[in-house]
């Protein structure tokens, strides 16, 4: 088990120099130095901005150029936008930036279907075809992803319980071979290889491209209905009772103790019809922009920003003002119901240069009650847990790997503090014994122990992966660490 | 807007290039692109479709075949309203030394081809009497370096040919843009290692050209302004310790 305590030793700051290597200045006055593809070694951490690994940094910029990246190469994983929040992105060895393979192949407006390569942000997605009435048939938390990270952490959003996750919508993926060729697989063609690369954690391969259909949209504005919990099986309750919403997410006060423990707020969600945004009376443009990078988090927030009394203050406020808005519906732009994180950029500065873990489990819905009261107590008591508590209903899944299982995902964030370590190694064990598993993409620390109960399918990941010869040529810094 | 804008995008292959004409079909104009190879420019130009449902068609255009410019610009219809130059190569300064063949192709990518073209062109804007001629050009072309002047004089040579093409035209209605993009983040310099303040997107490249060219009032564009610090500390050097410098 990794501390904290051990971060700074494997901290590598700055780039690698290369001795000799040949120095041109293209433009200006500025001495430019080149450095040969392969010995750019730059340290990598994922969106909790722990752990920090030096890989080696390989730029891929045409689908062809892919196979060039880990020609005789071992220990390789693709790299989209970096939003897996632990160590699923950072290569043992080197690391494949997919973020230039960014182009759309085709987009049929009769049926929605889009193939894309693998580096398209959703962002972009949703700010080129939200206008033209289209919305993705599954969105997670942020819009900062990639496609091929969409489907190797087989994300959910909040339609999962109708819906299922990306990859149940994932007709079509390329994948590259490790003898550099190219496999496109779907449910019908190499159906083993292609559950596998859903929510594999790009373990069997960089993901090249793919296709799925977007749905039709009529506006770009959500229906939003609130409703307050105020405890945790009011919270659950209102979860069950809002299944046959298409979106719904609680967001849960995991700093409130005793007879409040577990209170919350319930966001249901539609998307909103010609008539519904007509009928609200404004002169409101039927496709709002999402506005970016209006409010940033500049640097490192020292660590006490966020603190039992920070924390406490906003989620009575966030509570109580969420409390007066409540039953009645509200018109809220799509960004603002789907992604409100990414209204603020680089948030997760805001727990300091040592970086935070997010921790997400799902529960069988058999315990789960007594469960998530079990963890929300601990987190209470520890008092330093974020304003970012998340609970969900979830469904099943189709990848080999999937995270998700019927049952209640909760999401919460903490400081990388030694304490926190210790906190996430007890609840892990809690969740463990009831039947649930951590979401890697989410994970930064958990034990072989917890992840091999959690996941019934590892032995046949493992031998799938043997046959694929993906052993050896790809890995990553989460991979070696569960022995995936 | 009666008719559709009509963009005419030399060197679709280059990363700027597609940027600025994913800018243009946002904003609603037909596009046609060029390339050596059309089947190269396929990828871009199916993503510029794709995204935008515009009109996107490729045309075969050799750059430094400069002999088939008049049939390339009589077969143009409709003549379009806008066009942006993005074709460059930056070749490398050692070979370009010691091989004319490689310096003279750095040349002719990077000035005769571009500059003979936009010429062509500018006839016609003439005779029409409206219409945007864009070139890209470089502030490597704004002092000649030991480290890259091959690459340099070539742009040099390019934004001189702008410049008097815009000072001819001032008055017949058709617009000249020069621009200058600075350090960009593209496949040319994909290896290496550019200092963040000094580097632009190719989409910010794309935003600032579409913007400059619609309002028609800039001239000579700098994506970054600090480029333009940036040049003319470089451009004040005096020669005798400008000679002492590694740049």
């Amino acid at each position: 088990m990794l501390k904290p305590s051990l971060i700074p030793a494997r901290l590598v700051s700055g780039r690698a120099s290369v001795r000799g290597a040949p120095g041109i200045a293209i433009e200006g006055g500025m001495r430019i130095e080149t450095v040969p593809q392969s010995a750019r070694v730059s340290p990598l951490a994922g969106w909790g901005r722990y752990p920090r690994i030096a890989s080696e940094i390989l730029s891929v910029h045409a689908p062809d150029e892919a196979a060039a990246g880990i020609a005789g190469r071992e220990g390789v994983i693709a790299r989209g936008l970096g939003r897996a929040y632990g160590d699923a992105a950072i290569g043992a060895c080197g690391t494949l930036i997919m973020t230039r393979l960014d182009r759309v192949r085709s987009f049929d407006p009769a049926t929605g279907r889009i193939e894309v390569e693998a580096g398209v942000s959703l962002d972009r997605i949703l700010r080129d075809f939200v206008p033209r009435g289209f919305f993705p048939p599954v969105v997670p938390g942020t819009r900062f992803v990639t496609v091929g990270g969409m489907i190797a952490s087989d994300v959910h959003g909040k339609n999962h319980h109708c819906d299922g996750g990306f990859g149940a919508h994932v007709e079509t993926l390329t994948l590259m071979l490790p003898d550099g060729s190219h496999r496109t697989c779907s449910r019908e063609r190499d159906a083993a290889l292609f559950f596998a690369t859903i929510g594999g954690m790009g373990l069997t391969g960089p993901i090249l491209g793919a296709a799925f259909h977007l749905r039709p949209i009529e506006t770009g504005w959500i229906t939003r209905r609130t409703r307050v919990a105020t405890d945790l099986a009011a919270v659950l309750a209102g979860l069950d009772a809002t299944a046959d919403s298409t979106y719904s997410v609680a967001w849960i006060d995991c700093l409130a103790l005793g007879k409040d423990l577990g209170r919350g707020l319930i966001f249901r969600g539609e998307h909103a019809s010609r008539t519904e945004l007509t009928r609200s009376d404004r002169h409101r443009d039927p496709f709002p922009e999402a506005r970016t990078g209006r409010l940033g988090i500049p640097f490192d927030c020292a660590a006490p920003t966020l603190n039992r009394m920070t924390v406490k203050a906003f989620n009575a406020l966030y509570y109580r003002r969420g409390a007066k808005n409540a039953d009645g519906p509200a018109l809220v732009p799509w960004h603002n119901y789907f992604f409100p994180l990414d209204g603020l950029s680089n948030w997760n500065r805001l727990y300091g240069a040592r970086g935070f873990l997010q921790h997400q489990c799902v529960v069988p819905p058999a315990n789960a009650s007594s469960v998530l009261a079990e963890i929300l107590g601990r987190v209470a008591r520890l008092g330093s847990a974020s304003p970012l508590a998340v609970l969900k209903q979830l469904g099943p899944s189709e990848g080999m790997m999937s995270f998700p299982v019927p049952g209640y995902t909760l999401a919460l964030d903490l400081p990388a503090t030694p304490s926190a370590f210790t906190l996430l190694d007890e609840i892990d064990r809690v969740v463990v014994a009831t039947g649930g598993r951590l979401y890697l993409a989410k994970d930064a620390r958990q034990s072989r122990t917890t992840f091999e109960a959690g996941y019934p399918n590892l032995a046949a990941f493992q031998a799938l992966r043997r046959d694929l010869g993906a052993e050896r040529s790809t890995a990553s810094h989460l991979s070696t660490r569960l022995g995936l | 807007m009666d008719r559709t804008n009509v963009l005419l995008l030399v060197g679709a292959t280059s990363d700027i290039g597609h940027a600025v004409a994913l800018r243009y079909a946002r904003a609603g104009w037909r596009i046609l692109l060029t390339a050596r190879d059309p089947a190269s420019a396929a990828r871009n130009g199916d993503d510029i479709a794709a995204r935008t449902g515009a009109s996107v068609e490729i045309l075969r255009l050799d750059i430094t075949d400069t002999g088939g410019f008049d049939a390339f610009v009589s077969g143009l219809t409709p003549l379009p309203d806008t066009v942006v130059c993005a074709v460059g190569e930056l070749g490398d300064q050692g070979l370009a030394q010691s091989d004319a063949g490689h310096a003279a192709n750095v040349i002719a990518v990077n000035f005769t081809g571009p500059a003979l073209l936009l010429g062509r062109l500018a006839e016609a804007f003439e005779r029409r009497g409206t219409g945007t001629l864009v070139g890209i050009s470089s502030v490597a072309g704004d002092r000649g370096r030991g480290s890259n002047y091959v690459y340099g004089s070539a742009k040099a040579g390019f934004t001189a040919f702008l410049s008097g093409l815009r000072n001819r035209l001032a008055r017949s209605g058709v617009h000249v843009l020069t621009v200058k993009p600075g350090f960009v983040r593209t496949r040319m310099t994909r290896d290496m290692r550019l200092p963040p303040v000094l580097t632009a997107e190719p989409q910010e490249v794309a935003d600032a050209i579409f913007m400059a060219a619609q309002e028609r009032r800039t001239n000579v564009l700098y994506v970054r302004r600090i480029w333009q610090l940036v040049m003319a500390v470089i451009g004040a050097i005096p020669e005798p310790m400008f000679l002492r410098l590694r740049l």
